[in-house]
């Protein structure tokens, strides 16, 4: 097992959404989120809200907040494009919003219709007032979801995580 | 479809929100902000100028949080399906708390007044009723929205209602347009003064 491995980073990730006291877990499935999905779905301070589209989870997220709870929105890339005008919400009533996004279309990527949303995913973010945090290594994760989610919820920002496929492993239709 | 016996839907958001109690209610962008306006403008009403398509998400989320307060999504036949996909999500959670009521003048009324796809006869109620909605209605008539109004407290949903109202646009009845005090007033006064520090 290689040091890469042995590093449970959505395990990691899953601490620092609970250290948080995040509540609403919203999500897009991707393969690379599963195992945090698994983790989340368990813990029964947790309420799985699963979505149709990753627009859905920005306006559960504003919700919960004006109820006085915490949520998280979980995504790959290809969902970042579906947000951006719901984001405009976001940033004209200053909601936090954290958001944390499985990578595709870049390091050993398979499918070409995965890049160009996959490339142009963080600068579109950018382009939406989105703080935008990359984390591609296995040992730093849970920091920079830690450090993501109090910029969120006490700075009150709109902040986007970035798991690149590096740390989560390019998908493969094994042949 | 004749729209001849179609109602006014000032009368009937007032209606709605008479004696509002616990309510917490989202209201959609364009003309149901603004009939939620002309019955009070109320901090715990939280009007939506943009992010077309997510009133019923916010309410969602809103139910969630706070399962103990009946909330009321009051939004247009336009905004809801937009957002069409989130009748599916509310009703995989099925909060008991959430009540869903689309003004339906069957038009996009902020650009002119074109059909929506309810004109066509797309039927929402039936959307809603086949998404899991415990409750789900078509009304047509005030005794039909004044029937509505204890059930919106009632906690007995998710209840979903299409109410069929008149295609006209009665004066404006702004809200305040700056996203910050909307949000900031609304969690003061669900929350009190600790929402500030949270």
């Amino acid at each position: 097992m290689s040091a890469r491995e042995a590093i449970d980073w959505p395990a990691d990730i899953h601490a620092a959404l609970q250290a948080a006291t995040v509540r609403q877990i919203a999500y897009v499935p991707d393969a690379g989120h599963a195992r945090l999905i698994k983790l989340c779905a368990a813990d029964p301070a947790m309420r799985m809200v699963p979505l149709t589209t990753e627009e859905e989870g920005i306006g559960l997220a504003a919700g919960a907040w004006l109820g006085g709870e915490r949520a998280v929105l979980l995504m790959q890339s290809s969902g970042v494009g579906n947000c951006i005008n719901t984001l405009g919400m976001v940033e004209a009533c200053r909601f936090p919003l954290l958001m944390l996004v499985t990578m595709r279309g870049e390091f050993g990527e398979f499918n070409p219709w995965q890049v160009p949303m996959g490339r142009a995913a963080p600068a579109v973010l950018e382009a939406a007032q989105v703080a935008v945090h990359r984390a591609s290594e296995a040992s730093a994760v849970g920091a920079i979801v830690a450090g993501a989610a109090r910029l969120a919820f006490s700075g009150y920002q709109a902040v986007a995580v970035l798991l690149s496929q590096q740390l989560i492993g390019a998908k493969s239709f094994a042949k | 479809m004749s729209r001849a016996n179609a109602l006014d839907r000032r009368a009937v958001v007032r209606t709605l929100l008479q004696e509002r109690g616990e309510l917490l209610v989202v209201a959609g962008l364009g003309a149901p902000a603004w009939d939620a306006t002309a019955a009070g403008d109320h901090p715990l009403t939280f009007p939506l100028w943009g992010a077309m398509g997510s009133a019923a998400m916010i309410g969602l989320g809103l139910a969630i949080a706070q399962p103990a307060r009946p909330v009321l999504v009051l939004t247009g036949d336009g905004e809801q399906l937009m957002g069409l996909g989130s009748l599916a999500t509310i009703g995989v959670q099925r909060p008991s708390n959430l009540a869903v009521v689309v003004l339906d003048n069957e038009h996009y009324g902020e650009t002119g007044m074109q059909p929506t796809a309810t004109a066509a006869g797309i039927d929402l109620a039936a959307v809603a009723a086949a998404c899991g909605f415990a409750q789900s209605e078509t009304i047509r008539d005030m005794a039909g929205v004044e029937a509505l109004r204890p059930q919106l407290q009632a906690r007995q949903g998710p209840l979903f209602a299409e109410i069929k109202i008149a295609a006209n646009s009665p004066p404006l009845a702004l809200p305040p347009r700056d996203g910050g005090l909307l949000k900031i007033r609304f969690r003061a006064a669900l929350l009190g003064p600790a929402a500030a520090l949270a």
